[in-house]
């Protein structure tokens, strides 16, 4: 058991980093077709008028004249080395800027997947159990209109509501504005991320109420739950007994493998909240053309989704015994 | 009223689909410029029956302009997502020709393209290409082809194992004539219906990457790009500029998934009894 999972483990290692280093290629590539330049962008953003040396020095000192090739194995070593170059909007190091981020960003991703997954999860029993009912029916129109609303839209609706008319919650940002960092309080930080975490929650749970209510009823339909119903079992013992173990662990790694999803969505929600997160860094960067911040953004966003998808492999591995079979 | 079947339901779906399409490509093309522009005097006003929708900050009428925003949002959607589905096709039915290192390097292709989250793989290509409606079609036709590439190539694998595609084979039929005849009747369907559902994707991202700020010029009058503007305005309480445009793309999204869900029920009568 521990063998293969060490196996599926480093198979799947070896698909990151290749998938990893292809993404780094593109990202590179893209990057350096872009008809934006850089350099031109920097001046700009100066505001200052620089005279054709002082661009050439400019350009010297970021290297944008060596060959691409060059440039990318250049990147690429100090990528390796932790570096991943100095952001042209913030002036600071993007491994700086990204550290800080994504611990923002985390934590709203970590709150609306856990929220999402729970909602999702009970949703789904619920429908599972109450299959064909007006409440089934209701609840399974809500899931399919969610699923087609705009995440930005959503969240614009939420602010709409519950900043402007309710004024329950902040309209921005992860802290209120003009206190000082040390002096915010979790309570401050958690009811800034309310209203973003909630709007991410609600994008992505219609996905895993769907998947689970569709196990449930091929669970309630074996002969094992009809055998569990004829013994007199009600509906919550019937979910409890068969339902629950058998639905938990798919569900769980349907919520692994939505990684990319999350990620997304947080870029949209977090521009809509002006949540101080790698979306709205990564939209910033690429309006103000900073190369580095994106290559870097668009690195880890693949990691990230690759760190989902391994675990939902590894998690399916597990579940399945058929796959169990097949890698023995 | 006597219970209409699904066939049926779909027909008249469609053909209300078809309309509101028509019309709103109408109106595209024949709402002139001087409708939509900004009128200082009529700015911020409430919807009214003279501005159905309200007016924006710099008093554009919004009605016209969410309608003039649709159009443009349908054009992509569909342009990307016909592109996308051919990109699938070729990709899934690659899969036939049985070479295993072609399949896996699809497979690997595939993870790859997923690996990275679509909105941030659109707005690089969006970056790349220079912003604009090029670099957003090209962003949404190379992003959405996965899922669907993933469904033909599953349906091929199953097909090639099927007991008349050997005998085809034994009887000497070459590889392209088997893929033209026994495979691609099969696949068609679900290469429609994956098309009618990429669809709402399509527009919805569409619809993102434009509130980013990477789609279309702010000029223009894309959905995304009114409720951009929107954002800055709601908190002196215009909610008509967020509510109204965003529920229009809402409605016409739903109205396209709808009838891609009947579809595909109708495709595949096992499905329907979930």
């Amino acid at each position: 058991m521990i063998q293969r999972l060490i196996r599926i483990f480093i198979t799947n290692s070896l698909k990151m980093i290749s998938l990893l280093l292809a993404v780094s290629i593109i990202s590179f590539i893209l990057v350096c077709a872009s008809p934006i330049d850089p350099v031109q962008q920097y001046i700009f953003s100066l505001g200052t008028a620089v005279s054709p040396q002082q661009r050439a020095e400019i350009e010297e000192y970021w290297g944008v004249n060596e060959p691409p090739v060059e440039r990318y194995l250049n990147w690429l070593g100090e990528v390796l080395k932790g570096n991943l170059g100095e952001s042209a909007i913030y002036r600071r190091p993007v491994a700086d800027i990204i550290g800080q981020r994504f611990l923002n960003s985390l934590a709203l991703m970590i709150s609306a997947w856990i929220l999402s997954g729970l909602i999702g999860f009970a949703l789904g029993c619920v429908m599972g159990l109450y299959q064909d009912r007006a409440l089934d029916k209701i609840l399974k129109k809500i899931c399919y209109i969610l699923s087609s609303i705009p995440t930005f839209w959503l969240g614009l609706l939420f602010l709409l509501i519950f900043s402007v008319w309710l004024g329950w919650f902040p309209s921005g940002f992860s802290s209120p504005i003009g206190v000082l960092s040390e002096n915010v309080t979790v309570w401050q930080k958690i009811h800034h991320l309310i209203l973003p975490a909630l709007t991410l929650s609600l994008m992505s749970f219609s996905n895993i109420a769907l998947h689970t209510r569709q196990k449930l009823i091929d669970v309630l339909h074996r002969e094992y739950a009809q055998f569990a119903r004829a013994r007199g079992e009600g509906k919550w013992m019937l979910l409890r007994r068969h339902g629950l173990r058998n639905i938990m662990l798919p569900a769980l790694t349907l919520q692994f493998a939505s990684f990319a999803e999350l990620f997304g969505g947080s870029v949209l929600a977090e521009n809509v909240f002006s949540y101080p997160g790698l979306g709205s860094a990564v939209s910033a960067a690429g309006l103000n053309s900073d190369v580095p911040l994106l290559l870097g953004v668009t690195l880890l966003s693949t990691l990230f989704v690759c760190i989902g998808n391994m675990i939902a492999n590894i998690l399916y591995g597990i579940v399945d015994p058929q796959i169990r079979e097949v890698h023995k | 009223m006597k219970k209409l079947n699904r066939r049926k339901k779909v027909i008249i779906w469609t053909v209300f689909l078809v309309l509101v399409f028509l019309c709103l490509y109408a109106c595209g093309i024949l709402i002139p410029e001087d409708v939509i522009a900004s009128d200082f005097l009529d700015a911020k006003h409430m919807p009214s029956w003279k501005h159905p929708f309200g007016t924006d900050a710099l008093g554009r009428d919004l009605f016209f302009r969410t309608l003039k925003g649709l159009s443009i949002s349908i054009t992509i959607g569909m342009i990307a997502s016909a592109i996308s589905a051919v990109i699938a096709i070729l990709v899934g039915i690659s899969v036939a020709v049985g070479s295993k290192p072609l399949d896996s390097l699809i497979n690997w292709l595939i993870d790859l393209v997923m690996g990275i989250p679509h909105t941030i793989l659109i707005l690089l290509i969006s970056f790349a290409l220079g912003r604009g409606l090029k670099g957003l079609i090209i962003g949404i036709a190379s992003t959405h082809w996965c899922s669907l590439a993933r469904v033909i190539r599953g349906e091929v694998l199953q097909l090639r194992s099927q007991p008349y595609i050997a005998i085809s084979r034994k009887l000497g039929k070459s590889s392209r004539w088997i893929l033209v005849h026994h495979m691609l009747p099969h696949l068609l369907p679900q290469f429609f219906v994956g098309l009618i559902l990429m669809f709402p994707h399509a527009i919805l991202h569409e619809a993102a990457i434009s509130f980013l700020g990477f789609g279309l010029p702010p000029e223009q009058s894309a959905i995304g790009i009114i409720l951009s503007e929107s954002m800055r305005y709601l908190s002196t309480g215009m909610w008509w500029t967020a509510v109204l445009p965003g529920l229009t793309l809402v409605c016409i999204v739903l109205l396209v998934d709808k009838i891609g869900e009947h579809l595909r029920k109708l495709i595949d009568p096992y499905s329907a009894q979930e």
